[in-house]
């Protein structure tokens, strides 16, 4: 566990070898689950740190966290504790993780050598709306997150056994903290007005899409990298908005060569 | 040391038990199709299904029952607000209060309540309940619900999670407004204001009666408690299922230090009289039904969204609550069902007497809000409940709490020489 100077204690996933090149991973509206394959691949090549927002899992401090600066600067407080401050890590930011990444990137460019934004929210075009996913069932998360659903939700439940009680309210619970959490930057519409900050992100960057997005649109790739002063674009085939779950190393392929 | 206003309603007039007549104002021509056809009767429901012309006569039609609720003896007459739903239709219940004021000159305005959270600033509320205590002299309760879901966060944008917080700021700029004799700044964190200063500000000294409706939170309960406010429980689940609640609610009472004053909670019921039991189910079996069926038809993602609720509540609440099947609770009962129940309070002015006070007295409630007027109940049906309530029920009831009977710390306190409707007909002043 961390403690970042604000006062969050942010538990951290760490992968790879210790004097590796740093590569920081936000993860993203779902959390991070219990199977890591993307995270292991990269690890192959780089230090790779994924620490968990405040408000999932083992993290806490979530009370801390407001609004869009303080999600930014918690990022840049995290970057800080774990002693990367003047290191120059890469980021890459999936979902929500990509708003916050691309917040942080407009914040300080500088700090950083490389940006990947994999299916990210943030943006918002009235022609490609995203759906209302804090209206969405339990059931219906796999349909909308995954461009195979039926392998999808078991990755999303871990395989709870939700007829035991107890089982059912730290489910409940859980997801109330995480979602929560998250609605304090996406609800009721997930844009916070990035769009007009990211002239500032001279960071090379990568987009990277899942073809199959249902929650954020394909069409939200070619915006982002309209919008950001050097960015290129990048679709994976047969992914829905979990590309890091759905096809990892499709997606350590592609960000390990935009890496290099 | 108690206020001198404690002090004027404990050496006072005898406080029988109170009996508000609450319209929810639901759309009462929703098709018979609705359920098959709609997920949910708030929010993303058609709204080609509301027709404004039908709604003139609608709305005149639910503001004349309440109107004469007053004359048949009610204390109180009751609104409250919802937003973008089939469900009732008062999106400002002040609008529908202002009229009341006029109409009325005895009978409390119940407005259960503004949804403080949405109002920017909430300084409106202040005002605009000051407003209508000034026009009703002193008659306003003023109620302040955190708000549902579907209104709060899905209709009005609220963020789930700092919808609480948000709620108390307002309640707090609004409390400092009302007894403020200065002008003063309120630097909040969702509200930032210069000058605050009331004009006009409440006749009721220090504020009109606050009610608090709650639907299990126990944050709520703790609210109430500790600002003696009235806790109000709005649900449609029942007196049976209220127990549970209101059970944990006295027991917060005790264990904060709290008096057990039943004028403390209030409880809604809907209720339905007859000449018989049968004739009671023939009357309004229906038009309950209509309201069960399709006003209480709620997509279930829209009744709950991470971090509407605490993580305390979600950990002490029940756990029936959270349960899937469950969120469907009141789809496709039988008139039965709602009776056995106790969700419906229905028959003879004998038997409603007699579950009127077994509800009473085993929820511990000082004020009942009546639920007479249902779903798609006619007017003529609803008027002839009313005045078989009124005037074969209530007397037998009033008298239930003796001990309390000059505990006027949740009622209103009118000035003696309002003015009449009729006298503000003509009159030179």
């Amino acid at each position: 566990m961390l403690d970042t100077r604000r006062g969050a204690r942010v538990r951290v996933l760490e992968f790879g070898p210790d004097d590796g090149r740093p590569v920081l991973f936000l993860h993203g509206v779902a959390g991070l689950l219990d199977e890591h394959r993307f995270l292991d691949l990269l690890g192959e090549r780089y230090r790779v740190l994924a620490p968990e927002l405040p408000g999932y899992g083992d993290s806490t401090g979530e009370e801390l966290l407001e609004d869009m600066l303080d999600f930014a600067l918690h990022g840049w407080d995290v970057v800080e504790a774990l002693g990367l401050a003047g290191g120059r890590p890469a980021l890459i930011g999936h979902s929500m993780g990509g708003m916050i990444a691309a917040e942080m990137a407009c914040l300080a460019p500088g700090a950083l050598d490389k940006l990947v934004l994999v299916d990210a929210m943030g943006l918002w075009l009235d022609e490609h709306p995203i759906p209302d996913l804090f209206s969405f069932l339990p059931f219906e998360f796999g349909d909308m997150l995954f461009h195979d659903p039926e392998s999808g939700t078991g990755l999303l439940t871990g395989g709870l056994d939700f007829s035991n009680d107890a089982v059912l309210r730290e489910f409940f619970v859980a997801n109330a903290r995480r979602l929560g959490t998250a609605g304090k930057i996406l609800f009721p519409v997930p844009n916070r007005r990035v769009s007009k900050r990211l002239y500032r992100a001279t960071v090379d960057t990568r987009v990277v899409w899942g073809e199959s997005d249902r929650l954020v649109p394909p069409a939200h790739a070619d915006r982002w990298a309209a919008l950001l002063p050097c960015a290129s674009v990048a679709r994976i085939a047969e992914a829905g908005h979990m590309v890091p779950y759905e096809q990892p190393a499709a997606l350590a392929g592609e960000v390990t060569a935009f890496l290099g | 040391m108690l206020s001198r206003r404690v002090l004027e309603q404990t050496t006072g007039r005898e406080v029988p038990l109170k009996f508000t007549w609450f319209n929810l104002m639901p759309w009462p021509h929703l098709p018979d199709d609705f359920r098959e056809q709609h997920r949910s009767v708030w929010v993303d429901i058609p709204n080609t299904l509301y027709d404004p012309v039908r709604g003139h006569a609608v709305y005149h039609e639910y503001m004349d029952q309440l109107e004469y609720a007053e004359t048949l003896g009610f204390d109180g007459i009751g609104v409250n607000e919802h937003h973008q739903n089939g469900y009732g239709l008062m999106p400002s219940p002040n609008i529908i209060a202002a009229g009341l004021a006029r109409r009325t000159s005895r009978a409390a305005i119940c407005v259960i309540g503004n949804s403080i959270a949405l109002y920017n600033p909430p300084i409106r509320v202040a005002e605009e309940f000051a407003m209508l205590d000034v026009i009703s002299g002193g008659r306003l309760v003023a109620g302040f619900p955190v708000g549902t879901p579907m209104d709060t966060n899905f209709c009005y944008g609220q963020i789930p999670a700092l919808t609480r917080d948000k709620y108390r700021e307002a309640h707090d700029l609004i409390m400092r407004a009302w007894a403020a004799d200065e002008p003063f700044v309120f630097d909040g964190k969702y509200n930032q204001l210069r000058w605050v200063n009331l004009w006009p500000k409440p006749i009721q000294q220090p504020h009109p009666p606050v009610y608090i409706p709650g639907g299990g939170s126990v944050e709520t309960y703790d609210f109430c408690l500790d600002h003696d406010y009235n806790y109000s429980y709005l649900s449609f689940g029942g007196y049976k299922a209220g127990k549970m609640l209101l059970d944990q609610y006295w027991e917060r009472a005790a264990s904060r230090g709290k008096d057990d004053s039943p004028y403390r909670a209030a409880f809604a019921q809907i209720i339905a009289v007859a000449d018989t039991d049968a004739e009671a189910e023939r009357l309004y079996a229906e038009h309950i039904l209509y309201f069960y069926n399709r006003c209480l038809r709620v997509y279930p993602g829209f009744a709950d969204p991470p971090g509407y609720r605490t993580v305390k509540t979600i950990r002490e609440g029940t756990l029936t609550l959270l349960r899937r099947e469950n969120q469907q609770l009141f789809q496709n009962v039988t008139w039965k069902d709602l009776v056995e129940r106790g969700m419906v309070i229905a028959g003879s002015p004998e038997t409603v007497r007699q579950r009127m006070e077994e509800l009473i007295k085993t929820l511990r409630v000082g004020h009942v809000f009546c639920l007479l007027h249902n779903g798609n109940q006619p007017d003529e049906k609803t008027r002839h409940s009313t005045r078989l309530f009124a005037e074969r029920v209530m007397p037998h009831l009033r008298g239930l709490w003796p001990e309390w009977a000059h505990d006027e710390r949740w009622w209103i306190h009118p000035i003696e020489n309002r003015l009449r409707p009729e006298e503000t007909v003509g009159v030179q002043r």
